[in-house]
């Protein structure tokens, strides 16, 4: 095409690059349809009908498809009327009808192009049906539709030698450009295996993916063994990782120079079959500099999709705290503070810098403070505020040369299985999650859990005495150990409420319930997953919680609410691990996709992507300043996270399995992972917060340079005795707590 | 890469489908079969893809069943019933054809239902905390000891417990043996190991009471012994208990009639045990142990019964760590026993019996090391080593049931007990080169004379080793040449007894032409087929006159052993002098200089010449019953050979 063309298109196309959203389903088909047309060498004809096409690519092309259709269905009026409106010429669809046959004509490919163009036309009919004048807003990825993409005509033989002509100009381009061009290649090696997949081309799939295979970085492994595994058009209906590549397009970042240079080579190799794939399924975020180097890239690259483009990340975040309300501190301390010990009750907060002093004034980049409705602060609230300032003032000011005491709590007996494990912010409670369907929470001080008495016994109570919150406990009920009985498949994710009060447990069932500390009963079951949840957390201000599922969808619910207040969706794959920001403004969802994402409660909208690990996230932690996130996966590496800027700040390699659980101390000068490894590893935060350069380059490109410092930032290795580590906590006085469940 | 990528799924072979679909009725044409199997691969893989996300949130390492049947259940797929244990269910080949099944065992109702043994249930699933990490350094639970929350402990342990250990360290034998039997066979007492461990440390505590240190020895044989404990770092304990007993001078010695010789072979038998069955636990031990015992042997302080205990120690653990600590050790350490021995005074009478007793140890362990060594090298093949077994006796490197896995030297001891060396800085390891078999001999021979020789005649098959390392060769023609020199005439009958037998040694005249097997004269470079061909002994002697001058001039190397008795002036013995003392001065002179200054201050030389004395001595060691029948049990219990 381009050589028919020249130069205007190609701005043409350019714009179209960088500014077409990641359109799913139909629209990008009939996108797709016409490019293949315009595109097809073969004809001399396109140069009239590709016009139009590009002067308005997207309505253009849906509305010949519409045309098509209708007259298809012998609907001449409506395809008048239709024409009429939309001021397209006569001749346009008998063109497209007469090019794509043209395209087709190819010897035996003619019957597969007419069957899957019937296959699209017909899956998208009922929408048409439904609505025949929208047909623009028919945007359900249907998997026929989404499929037909692939029924790309091509000689099935030539691909090994397209893809390998492009491996040599790669190969044989300029150092610099080398590692950012060589992006291309998994992208396009996985659309190139789909497409003759699809035309059933099995023998030759098979031949061109064992042949090229061992090119693709390692990292992509694991999508590897899935699309390995697929070798029929039949397999591709139901396969989700397929899916994904197809609905979403894979983005890359490449400087301007080095896209300028592949443009070319295709161009002047007239190599229509790679381009039209870029053109379709793969969005070249094109930026102006320095080519990226191997390193930079691979500390971006790895996730399902590809990079997040740099507008994803521009928005802005209030990553700043909220003010902490006013309360007035008794100055009563030292005698008080002995009784404290057992446990009055105390609360959460989200965590502070150090509490009084700076809560005074708002911080510039703080969410206001009613941007969200917050609930309003109870007495016992207010108490348990006290009680933590107070701890706050004997913490222990952690570093490198004071590194915290652990103390491990490990699950005994377990035979049913652990699978998470939370602890009350006061260290008072820990609970587990297992694979039996049961919650048990327990208590770690000598103060027994202890039930409300029932109605009848409450009835006859003093309540105006002033112990009368002591009275209605029942005190037979008094025991070490609760087990919560509701779920009915294993419970993935626990937290407990911010005031005590409450537990929940998302599980295997596709619920998420809500306990009553009190009574230890089962309030509410949030039903709406549908599918496995496989995490859940509770807002820092409690009321809102967020959970994340097997449905690739992260829900905000208040506790109230039997339906969630917001449904963030955007996920490739599963939502493995939920998070709420410590100003309870955004939620971290982390996922089998590889990818972190960053949600605006207020709106719902995704404000932040980042992209770098190499396995599913399966743990998520923000420094108590709000500022940074750390994110452990299943590559055993943590990555550290600037939210402001949206950037990766640092890479921490150590561990030699699946990092569970993250957890900042309560200053956040050091973070704690722990992991499958068995083991804990403290992180020196401090110092990889304040070593990043943020100069205005990378800020601006976000092209970040990572040091290789993980050894130096590494402050200790510490071995559980064959207990994988799947929780961690520190205490108000940083205290690191550990929890897994012995193995032998 | 490809092939096992392609093997990593698995594969449903097309006559599996057929065969499926016979038994439900179906007959099937080949290619649909074909496309059938190929859909069934692709829908096993995507089961096990999901399947495998069920797994990682349930923070598993181990896919079971439960998980591929949640995976079917979410794709709307029945699930497969009937294989929910949670252990792994046996794959068995039939006899006849390829036909591979699970196990499906017959359980017999009637049996299970009158079953004494009631299973008990679980124990109730709990959190227990424990400080790991103070302030972030150190564990504050050192492991291998005791913890100190013994409330932790169940009732029923707990009693057991307190049962157990009074019964063995009671007084009633009967009640012991007991009590020792169920310790071997308990398969639930897991808990219960670091109390016992602990128990077992207390071996200080009664170092005066041999009965009650042989109870504890046999606690921890009991412990070793038992299939359901996983012993762990504990080992490390245990082995640190066991060494006291065999290396310390034992309060309860003091007093000659306690036969704490038995005590301490019993203890050598128990540390080779522990060590042979469970030494892989713990890495780099027998590097410690080694060094431990080189230790004390080298320390010309320690009492005899020590070194006796460090002997049978080191008998105990294999002929390589005779070999390897004992036999380098030997020239000086003999000069002491010597003196020991030497000493008629009264006053010495009971430390010249202990000397007896190391005597004899040396004895069985150095005739043992030479029938292993002439053993290994007549099979070379079996070490896998091939080629020089001269060289590849070392250690480490044959024999793979006898030597342990090559471990680092300088492996750092974490929380080792007093009683385990730590490798690296205190005491280094010398250069270590195997001494070829004859040169051992003959040095062997200097110390025991025929005492030695005698045991050795009985040697199996000991000419029968390969003519292989020239220098080992050229040494075997040095021993006094007889009729018999030529080994491949004298397979059946020792050829160095054989020698031995028509040497002027035997008649007790002086020897005026004594074997020279001097190392400096046997070059590495000595061609095989020369020295295996011509066995002419005019060779030999010419090279043995030749190279004698020259190692006479080494003037320094009379002084290292001035006290030594074969430095002394009688003929033919100089030679040694000159052997042992070449080799100090030429290979390990750094390793062995703090032994030869140790060693300095020794009573004066004896005017008995060495094999008079070793005449005299031919019944001890072999009359010590125990270290008899201690040597012959280990033989047979975990040598191969």
């Amino acid at each position: 095409m381009a050589a028919v063309q020249g130069g205007p298109v190609d701005a043409v196309e350019e714009k179209d690059i960088k500014t077409e959203p990641s359109n799913d389903g139909c629209g990008s088909n009939s996108t797709n349809d016409g490019r293949a047309a315009s595109a097809s060498p073969g004809s001399g004809a396109p140069a009239a009908g590709a016009k139009p096409a590009a002067a308005a690519p997207e309505d253009q092309q849906t509305l010949l498809a519409v045309l098509q259709f209708l007259k298809k269905n012998k609907l001449t009026e409506s395809v008048d009327i239709l024409r009429r409106e939309a001021g397209l010429p006569e001749d346009s669809l008998d063109l497209k009808g007469a090019d794509s046959s043209a395209a087709g004509s190819g010897g035996d490919l003619g019957a597969a192009d007419a069957s899957s163009l019937l296959s699209r036309v017909t899956a998208s009919s009922s929408a048409v049906v439904q609505a025949p004048t929208k047909a623009a807003g028919e945007d359900q990825p249907d998997v026929n539709v989404v499929l037909s993409a692939y029924s790309q005509q091509g000689d099935p033989k030539l691909y090994p030698v397209y893809y390998n002509g492009l491996k040599r100009f790669i190969e044989s381009v300029l150092d610099c450009h080398r590692a950012e061009l060589s992006q291309v290649f998994y992208p396009l090696f996985v659309h190139m295996y789909l497409e003759l997949v699809y035309n059933n081309y099995e023998s030759e799939a098979k031949a061109f993916f064992e042949k090229f295979r061992g090119d693709q970085e390692c990292y992509y492994e694991d999508d590897l063994r899935i699309l390995s595994s697929l070798s029929k058009r039949e397999h591709m209906r139901g396969n989700e990782t397929l899916l994904d590549f197809r609905t979403s397009k894979f983005v890359l970042r490449i400087s301007r120079d080095s896209y300028q240079l592949l443009k070319r080579h295709l161009q002047e190799r007239q190599n229509n079959q790679i381009w039209n794939i870029i053109q379709e399924h793969l969005y070249i975020d094109i930026f102006d500099g320095m080519p990226r180097s191997k390193s930079q890239i691979d500390a971006m690259s790895g996730s399902l999709a590809g990079e997040a483009k740099r507008e994803a990340n521009k928005a802005k975040v209030y990553y700043g705290l909220l003010k902490e309300p006013e309360i007035e501190l008794p100055l009563d301390d030292e005698d008080e503070e002995a009784e404290n010990e057992e446990g009055k009750p105390k609360k959460k907060k989200p965590k502070k810098d150090s509490v009084g002093s700076k809560s005074k004034k708002q911080d510039p980049n703080a969410p206001q403070q009613t941007r969200i409705p917050l609930p309003e602060l109870k007495d016992s609230d207010k108490l348990d505020k006290i009680m933590y300032m107070k701890e706050a003032t004997k913490r222990i000011r952690l570093g490198p040369e004071n590194l915290p005491s652990i103390c491990f709590y490990s699950f005994l007996n377990a035979y049913q299985g652990l699978t998470a494990v939370d602890f009350t912010d006061d260290s008072s409670l820990i609970a587990g999650g297992f694979a039996d369907s049961t919650v048990r929470v327990w208590s770690v001080t000598p103060k027994k859990l202890r039930k409300v008495k029932s109605a009848a016994d409450l009835n006859l109570i003093d309540k105006e005495s002033d112990d009368v919150l002591e009275r209605i406990m029942d005190e037979k009920t008094a025991s070490e150990l609760k087990i919560l009985y509701g779920h009915s498949g294993p419970v993935y994710g626990i937290s407990f409420s911010p005031d005590r009060n409450y537990l929940l447990s998302s599980s295997e069932d596709g619920t998420v319930r809500l306990w009553s500390l009190q009574t230890f009963t089962c309030l509410v079951g949030y039903k709406g997953h549908n599918y496995p949840v496989w995490d859940t957390h509770f807002s820092p201000h409690g009321y809102y919680f967020v959970s994340g599922g097997h449905d690739r969808v992260a829900r905000l619910w208040a506790t109230d609410h039997y339906q969630p207040l917001r449904i963030f969706s955007g996920h490739l794959a599963d939502v493995t691990c939920t998070r709420f920001h410590p100003n309870s403004n955004y939620v971290a969802t982390g996922s089998s996709d590889r990818t972190i994402r960053l949600w605006d409660v207020l709106n719902g909208s995704c404000v932040r992507i980042f992209t770098g690990h190499k396995g599913p996230i399966h743990a998520l932690a923000f420094s108590p300043n709000g500022k940074f996130l750390a994110s452990g996966a299943t590559d055993s590496r943590v990555l550290l996270w600037d939210i402001g800027h949206g950037l990766m700040i640092g890479e921490l390699k150590g561990h030699t399995d699946s990092i569970y659980s993250l957890r900042f101390s309560r200053d956040g000068e050091i973070l704690a992972s722990g992991s499958m490894d068995n083991t804990v590893r403290l992180w020196n935060a401090t110092k990889a917060f304040d070593d990043l350069e943020t100069d205005d380059f990378t800020a601006a490109t976000g092209h970040v340079h990572l040091q290789d410092n993980s050894q130096e930032l590494l402050l200790g290795t510490y071995m559980s005795k064959s207990t994988p580590v799947i929780n961690l906590h520190f205490t108000r006085r940083n205290l690191l707590l550990a929890a897994g469940s012995y193995n032998p | 890469m490809a092939d096992r990528e392609e093997r990593r799924f698995a594969e449903v072979s097309r006559e599996s489908v057929k065969l499926m679909a016979e038994s439900a009725g179906v007959e099937l044409g080949d290619d649909v079969a074909a496309l059938l199997a190929e859909d069934v691969c692709y829908r096993l893989r995507e089961a096990t893809q999901s399947s495998s996300q069920f797994m990682r949130h349930a923070k598993r390492r181990k896919l079971t069943v439960e998980d591929f049947n949640r995976a079917l259940r979410w794709s709307k797929v029945e699930a497969v019933c009937g294989y929910g244990a949670q252990d792994a269910l046996p794959f068995c080949p039939a006899k006849e054809g390829e036909l591979f099944f699970i196990e499906d065992r017959d359980i017999n109702l009637v049996e299970l239902a009158l079953a004494t043994n009631i299973p008990k249930g679980c124990a109730e699933t709990m959190v227990r905390v424990n400080v790991s990490y103070l302030d972030g350094k150190g564990n504050l639970e050192p492991q291998g000891t005791v913890p100190t929350a013994v409330q932790s402990l169940s009732e029923d342990l707990l009693k057991y417990y307190q049962q157990i250990t009074r019964a063995i360290l009671g007084e009633d034998p009967h009640l012991m043996k007991v009590a020792l039997l169920d310790l071997q066979s308990n398969s639930k007492i897991a808990a219960l190991l670091p109390y016992f461990v602990y128990v077992i440390s207390g071996v200080k505590s009664v170092s005066h009471d041999l009965e009650q240190l042989n109870r504890l020895l046999h606690m921890v044989k009991s412990l070793v012994q038992n299939p359901y404990l996983y012993l762990g770092s504990y080992v490390r304990s245990l082995v640190s208990s066991v060494m006291y007993c065999i290396l310390e001078p034992l309060a309860a010695s003091i007093n000659p009639l306690n036969d704490h010789w038995t005590l301490r072979d019993y203890a050598a038998l128990l540390l080779s045990h522990i060590f042979w069955t469970h030494g892989d636990l713990v890495s780099g031990l027998y590097h410690q142990i080694l060094l431990s015992l080189q230790k004390v042997l080298s320390d010309p302080v320690r009492p005899l019964c020590s070194h006796y205990g460090a002997v049978v120690g080191l008998h105990a653990l294999g002929w390589k760590a005779v070999e390897r600590v004992l036999f380098p050790h030997l020239p000086a350490y003999w000069a002491n026993l010597q003196a020991v021995l030497d000493d008629y005074s009264v006053s010495n009478a009971q430390v010249k019996a202990d000397g007896h007793k190391v005597y004899g140890a040396i004895l069985v362990a150095v005739e043992r090391l030479l029938k292993m060594k002439a053993l290994s090298l007549s099979q070379p093949a079996e070490g896998g080593s091939g080629g020089q077994p001269g060289s590849a006796v070392g250690g480490r490197v044959s024999s793979p049931g006898l030597s342990p896995p090559p471990e680092p030297l300088s492996e750092a001891a974490l929380g080792i007990a007093s009683h385990l060396q730590a490798g690296g800085a205190g005491c280094p390891w010398e250069e270590w080169t195997p001494v070829p078999l004859p040169a051992m001999y003959c040095e062997l021979y200097s110390f025991f004379g025929d005492s030695l020789a005698v045991r050795f005649s009985t040697g199996p098959g000991f000419g029968s080793y390969p003519p292989c390392a020239p220098s080992q060769l050229a040494d075997t023609r040095k021993e006094p040449c007889g009729p018999a020199s030529n080994p491949d005439t004298a397979r059946k009958m020792p050829q160095l007894t054989a020698n031995l037998n028509i040497s002027p040694r035997q008649d007790g005249s002086p020897r005026t032409d004594p074997p020279p097997p001097s190392l400096a004269a046997t070059g590495p470079g000595r061609s095989l087929a020369r020295s295996s061909s011509s066995s002419s002994s005019s060779v030999q002697r010419s090279r043995s006159s030749s190279s004698r001058p020259g190692q006479r001039s080494t003037g320094p190397s009379r002084d290292v052993f001035p006290k030594a008795r074969f430095t002394s002036p009688q003929a033919g013995l100089p030679v040694f002098t000159f052997l042992i003392g070449g080799r100090q001065m030429g290979r390990r002179c750094q390793g062995r200089r703090p032994f030869q200054t140790a060693f300095a201050p020794t009573p004066p030389i004896s005017s008995v010449p060495p094999r008079a004395y070793a005449h005299k001595l031919p019944v001890i060691g072999r009359v010590g019953k125990p270290v008899r029948r201690w040597a012959c049990s280990h033989y047979s219990l975990h040598l191969p050979l």
